[in-house]
């Protein structure tokens, strides 16, 4: 694979890759936040 | 009898005669990183050890990194093999406090818009005619983050190690010198002044408990070849959230974090033989450490001012700066901005909620990246 194929790979991979798992962590941790709120005696 | 004297005072100006100029140079390396951490506090606890075994390898005859020297020990015991950066992440799991990033979980995305300066300065690298993994290995100094970049390199640049973890530890100590021009430069008057809303409400401990499990198994089934350093700083933060284990949250914080990070500087500070280190690709690969750095700040930033127009302008892009794993460094930047331009803005938990994330965000692209490459059958 020459360099230039490697990079943009690299970089749509990757940088998509880390903002698309983060955003679904993000939505996972939204929904887990509503789904536990915290509790009176918690706070 | 006399040339047995001769031989004997021989053996004693054998070091001086075989000091070659890069060793002095690098001698005089090493002093500049005890200065630095002695002196200026910069990352005082690896900087020192890691000036010090600088010293001690660039010593000639001294083999403190031939196969039995002490040094070569330390770092076949963790260093070759990867573990000691997985020992330090369990700490800093069971240091880091993700409340702020729970309470606002979008700033998971500063987080991701922190780690673009790896890819960026990755395909710079290439550009400039480093190897792939050589690139791979310099594009993750971006990450800002010292274990992933130790781990990443060790693995597939070795050679560019040393050169690599002084960079990524250098620059992280110059955050507070390096981000503000750039937030500046970025953002409009209005924009900086930006009041942000205090935080609504704290997390409840059953979501803080299933943080470090939903990240180990989402983020490891999406990039496995990155789980040990998922998994290890998961681990780390579960034991301190869970707080049934204080014993061993306290020792992974305090004495494992301690003693790794001294043989972990000692190590690092040995792969900086004269040699070895004194290449203009040397120069090359700090210039690229200070080039990712900065793009991360821009891309956060930049993210950060998307964030403020779909939000109706409650978002203060200054908080973008923070998404960075420099942590709570980074978080504290934001709010010294913050405050200098506005006195009313408050925004160090919202900073400290995108801090988070981009201490979770280097290591999801440090496991994305490893398997992208995986994927291409580069590794």
């Amino acid at each position: 694979m020459d360099n230039l194929t490697f990079g943009i790979t690299m970089m749509v991979c990757g940088m998509g890759g880390t903002i698309l798992t983060l955003w679904i962590l993000s939505l996972i941790m939204t929904l887990l936040g509503k789904i536990f709120p915290e509790k009176k005696e918690e706070k | 009898m006399e040339q047995a004297i001769i031989s004997g005072l021989q053996g004693l100006i054998n070091g001086f005669l075989h000091l070659e100029w890069r060793c002095v140079v690098m001698i005089f390396v090493g002093l500049l990183l005890l200065w630095l951490g002695i002196k200026k506090e910069c990352e005082p606890l690896l900087l020192v050890p890691i000036g010090f075994g600088c010293i001690l390898v660039n010593i000639p005859l001294a083999d403190v990194m031939a196969e039995e020297g002490f040094l070569r020990v330390i770092y076949n015991m963790g260093i070759s093999n990867e573990l000691f950066p997985l020992l330090i992440f369990v700490g800093i799991g069971a240091m880091t406090d993700f409340g702020p990033l729970l309470a606002n979980p979008s700033t998971f995305l500063l987080g991701a818009a922190g780690q673009f300066g790896i890819f960026l300065t990755l395909a710079l690298a290439l550009a400039l005619g480093f190897p792939k993994l050589d690139a791979v290995s310099i594009g993750i100094i971006g990450a800002c983050d010292g274990p992933t970049a130790i781990y990443v390199t060790s693995k597939y640049a070795p050679h560019l190690l040393g050169a690599v973890s002084v960079a990524a530890y250098s620059y992280m100590s110059l955050v507070p010198v390096i981000q503000p021009p750039i937030m500046k430069l970025l953002t409009t008057d209005k924009e900086r002044t930006t009041i942000m809303q205090t935080m609504k409400g704290s997390v409840s401990r059953t979501t803080k408990l299933l943080f470090p499990l939903v990240i180990t198994l989402i983020g490891g089934v999406i990039a496995p070849k990155g789980l040990p350093l998922l998994g290890t700083i998961m681990l780390g933060n579960l034991m301190r959230e869970s707080g049934v284990v204080s014993r061993l949250t306290k020792a992974s914080e305090n004495e494992i974090a301690n003693v790794v990070t001294l043989f972990l500087g000692l190590a690092i500070g040995a792969t900086m033989a004269g040699a070895a280190f004194l290449r203009p690709q040397t120069l090359i690969i700090l210039s690229l450490g200070f080039v990712a750095i900065c793009l991360d700040t821009v891309c956060g930033v930049m993210l950060g001012k998307i964030m403020r127009v779909l939000s109706g302008g409650k978002i203060n892009p200054l908080i973008g700066a923070a998404g960075i794993s420099a942590f709570p460094m980074a978080a504290r930047v934001a709010q010294r901005e913050g405050q200098k331009y506005n006195k009313k803005s408050y925004l160090l938990m919202h900073a400290m909620g995108a801090n988070a994330g981009g201490q979770v965000g280097s290591v999801i692209a440090a496991a994305v990246m490893l398997s992208v490459l995986t994927g291409m059958g580069i590794i």
